[in-house]
């Protein structure tokens, strides 16, 4: 199964700027573990990862009775900023969640991508 | 097919509802860890149950009933692939774990428990609304019917069929795996399937909006499910302990409500309780040693419905004891709901006004709950505070929801009121 990994850092997840290099660091050792972690899981491939840029940077387009108006983004005023995603291919969800427990604490949202197929 | 008996004019529909109880919940488990799929399962077990009404009071009760039940679904099921496949459709089925062996043709129909295990643990899965799991597992393990589930939780039919339509769709699709966890891992989805099973438990117990007071009928559905969980894993800390206070809990059914009224604890009639039960509940218990986590929890509150179990007259009860649990369930767990009920053993060992202490801003951390008015008012009353007693009394009434337990407390004011003042 495909699955989207949507990473907010909300919580106990700072914004990557207000984090020391140290910290960061940390961080980046753990985003790394678990690429790690992933290649060596059986069944298991990231098919694409970001990072993203923060909040402030994002457009959000809405499209209302046919009118499409473009304001300042994020679409949703949720105390997440979302950092970045995966997709990845994995064998089931419990698969996914464990190979999630060595990121950074971020919040996270898995999604399936259903299989259109 | 063997029949052993007869048709008999005299055939008693209960053979199939006996057969039900008895083996839904394993044939279904089955089947799902066979086919990976919900509902070709459950339509093909629910067609043979009804070929079973139709045909066994002709052809007589099959010798084997599981497997006609079996053999029948089976049938069923392969006939559905069949013309699936003909037709080219391609249906998702259920993920699997790694570790994950798919079930076979079985030799015997009751030792199939890891597929029932693996079907509670499915059910019982974190990533489920906690809802949505109690009536997953009941539906599905034990075959509990959506309209008495939904009667349960105190929701309509329609919307329990829609929540456990969304539930198994989720499962699917999010790709929730048929699995067999490794032991530690066990141990924490094992305290998840035991606080869902409480829950349903406590549904049934739980007053609702309307002049039904409980659903206790239902909260025995609950108790099975703990029954079948710890025959499926046995020497469980949490599930023995679950398990004890269910069965104590649940013994006291029949004495809590008389001709439409909640009777509490002291007012019961202790013949009404269910003196077996109790047996079995004390003797689980009396096996448990202390432990932590939430098998603590529910071992303290086991060992506190078993001390009132104990007691053959309420006047017998060792509150004392039962104070001194308590204490060390709010240590546990740190909960205003488990502070309330110690104020009230407290009042019993040691007089109201210490009860009335440990009440101390339980309205701040316990909003809108009638029952801290209620419990404070009963202890003013004993503790001859009669001013304090009517405000609480009132207070208790107004944010009660019940209208049986409502009318309880409107008594209880009105003959406050009639009383000389001491």
């Amino acid at each position: 199964m495909k699955y989207f990994v949507l990473l907010a850092g909300a919580g106990e997840m700072p914004a990557w700027d207000d984090l020391t290099p140290e910290q960061q660091e940390a961080d980046m050792a753990k985003l790394q573990a678990f690429d790690e972690a992933c290649a060596e899981r059986d069944r298991v491939e990231i098919i694409a990862a970001e990072a993203l840029g923060d909040g402030q940077t994002a457009t959000t387009l809405r499209t209302r009775g046919g009118e499409m108006t473009i304001t300042d983004g994020p679409f949703a005023e949720a105390a997440e900023q979302i950092g970045g995603f995966y997709v990845m291919e994995a064998p089931d969800l419990d698969t996914v969640i464990d190979l999630c427990r060595v990121l950074p604490a971020y919040d996270i949202d898995i999604r399936p991508v259903p299989d259109m197929g | 097919m063997t029949s052993t008996s007869d048709p008999s004019p005299t055939w008693d529909d209960r053979v199939v509802t006996d057969a039900y109880r008895a083996h839904w919940g394993r044939l279904l488990s089955l089947l799902v860890t066979r086919t990976r799929r919900f509902d070709l399962a459950e339509e093909a077990l629910g067609e043979a149950f009804a070929r079973a009404s139709a045909r066994w009071p002709i052809e007589g009760t099959p010798a084997n009933v599981a497997g006609w039940l079996y053999t029948t679904a089976w049938r069923l099921i392969v006939g559905r692939l069949r013309a699936e496949e003909v037709a080219g459709r391609k249906i998702p089925v259920l993920a699997v774990g790694t570790g994950w062996v798919p079930a076979v043709e079985p030799d015997r129909i009751d030792a199939l428990d890891d597929e029932r295990l693996q079907l509670i643990l499915l059910c019982c899965h974190p990533a489920l609304h906690r809802d949505s799991q109690s009536a997953l597992a009941l539906r599905l393990v034990v075959g509990t019917s959506t309209e008495e589930i939904a009667r349960l939780c105190l929701v309509s039919s329609a919307t329990m069929a829609a929540r456990i339509t969304r539930a198994k769709k989720k499962i699917v699709v999010a790709g929730i795996p048929l699995a067999s966890p490794i032991d530690a891992e066990l141990r924490v989805r094992l305290d998840e399937v035991c606080r869902t099973i409480y829950l349903a438990f406590t549904a049934g117990y739980a007053p609702g909006s309307d002049t039904e007071l409980m659903r206790a009928d239902l909260a025995g559905e609950a108790v099975e499910l703990a029954e079948v969980l710890n025959h499926l894993v046995p020497r469980r800390p949490q599930v023995q302990a679950l398990l004890a206070l269910l069965l104590l809990q649940h013994a006291r059914r029949d004495a809590r409500v008389s001709e439409g009224r909640l009777v509490t604890l002291p007012d019961q009639n202790r013949s009404r309780w269910h003196h077996g039960e109790i047996a079995a509940g004390l003797e689980l218990l009396a096996s448990l040693e202390p432990t932590d986590g939430y098998a603590e929890e529910l071992r303290l509150q086991a060992l506190i419905a078993g001390e009132h179990s104990r007691a053959a007259a309420s006047a017998d009860t060792d509150w004392s004891t039962i104070a001194s649990h308590y204490l060390c369930l709010e240590t546990l767990t740190g909960s205003p709901i488990v502070r309330l009920n110690r104020a009230v053993a407290v009042a019993e060992a040691d007089g109201p006004v210490a009860g009335l202490d440990l009440l101390e801003g339980l309205e701040t951390d316990l909003p809108g709950h009638h029952r801290v008015f209620a419990v404070q008012a009963d202890l003013a009353r004993r503790a001859g505070l009669i001013d304090l007693a009517r405000t609480a009394y009132a207070a208790a009434i107004e944010l009660c929801q019940n209208q049986v337990e409502r009318a309880y407390l409107t008594d209880r004011l009105a003959r406050l009121t009639s009383e000389p003042t001491v």
